[in-house]
């Protein structure tokens, strides 16, 4: 059941707060779209979070912050409420390197969410999903606490 | 100066904390490294700006991930002084126990070395060395197969 005090907030706006916890800022991370059970974040190209001073390619720590964040927004997506959750584990395969400059983006799908478990999928891509930089899957423990609405 | 002559030159000069000024990402995040015996540690100072979860407060999940796959790339590029910085193929983590507001220390260990794959596993701490935050793995590609001819 969903506590009236968690039906105040609208998807999306508190998929715009997972996207604004102060590493989510720092990384300027944007919320681009949500629907269903998936939402997409935006991780903008910086100097600032370069791995690969030579090429200039964005460090997989980078994108490992995006496809956690997108993952969490899918999952306060799915559920419907403000409950947290932890990130039990994270795995990602870096199938090819995005080119320099290119602005980063993960395409997240809760596609399974039990009582105490969340099943996330995600997909990394530049400009086309259908040739993504990584793919990554990761599960989540659900708490009965609710994520902080500041 | 090739990536190679720079570590020697870091070594020779007994710099073991100026690595990482080699990798942007490094720095965003707040990585220092020192020398502890023989091997070289990387800590990772509290920054308000990795904070994922403020109400505990938490660091960030992708933060954790970031930090542990560029200990265990600074960890294998000073032990090997490769000519170019290895590319990250797949990583993998698992999270333990929450990330306080504090100082985390990293311990790498290179599992397997081969001409073109290196296997690391890494794990974190914050207080007490027996009781890590969490534990990931990663594989970097030290160099790539050359394309057969037909």
């Amino acid at each position: 059941m969903t506590k009236p005090s968690d039906m105040a907030l609208t998807h999306r706006e508190y998929l715009n707060k997972v996207s604004k916890t102060p590493h989510a800022k720092k990384l300027k991370l944007a919320l681009i779209s949500s629907e269903d059970n998936s939402v997409t974040l935006k991780l903008p190209f910086s100097d600032e979070i370069i791995g690969d001073p030579i090429n200039r390619i964005v460090h997989g720590g980078a994108i490992s912050s995006l496809v956690d964040t997108a993952c969490g927004a899918a999952v306060f997506l799915t559920q419907n409420n403000l409950r947290a959750f932890a990130t039990l584990d994270l795995r990602i395969d870096h199938i090819r390197a995005a080119n320099s400059g290119e602005d980063i983006y993960a395409t997240a799908e809760c596609y399974r969410l039990t009582h105490t478990i969340a099943f996330v999928r995600a997909t990394v891509f530049t400009d086309n999903i259908s040739n993504p930089i990584a793919a990554s899957i990761a599960t989540f423990m659900r708490s009965n606490k609710q994520f902080p609405v500041n | 100066m090739t990536l190679t002559e720079q570590i020697k030159d870091l070594k020779s000069r007994c710099d073991y904390s100026s690595i990482v000024d080699l990798i942007p990402y490094a720095k965003f995040i707040g990585i220092e490294t020192s020398m502890v015996g023989e091997q070289l540690i990387s800590g990772l100072r509290f920054l308000d700006s990795n904070i994922g979860n403020p109400a505990i407060p938490a660091l960030h999940g992708g933060v954790l991930a970031g930090f542990m796959e560029t200990a265990a790339l600074l960890h294998l590029i000073w032990e090997n002084e490769p000519a170019k910085i290895p590319k990250v193929i797949d990583f993998s983590i698992d999270y333990l126990r929450p990330a306080v507001a504090a100082s985390t220390y990293s311990n790498c260990k290179i599992v397997r070395l081969g001409n073109r794959v290196a296997l690391c596993d890494i794990f974190i701490w914050q207080d007490d060395i027996q009781q890590p935050i969490a534990k990931a793995r990663v594989h970097f590609l030290m160099s790539e197969n050359l394309p057969l001819d037909s």
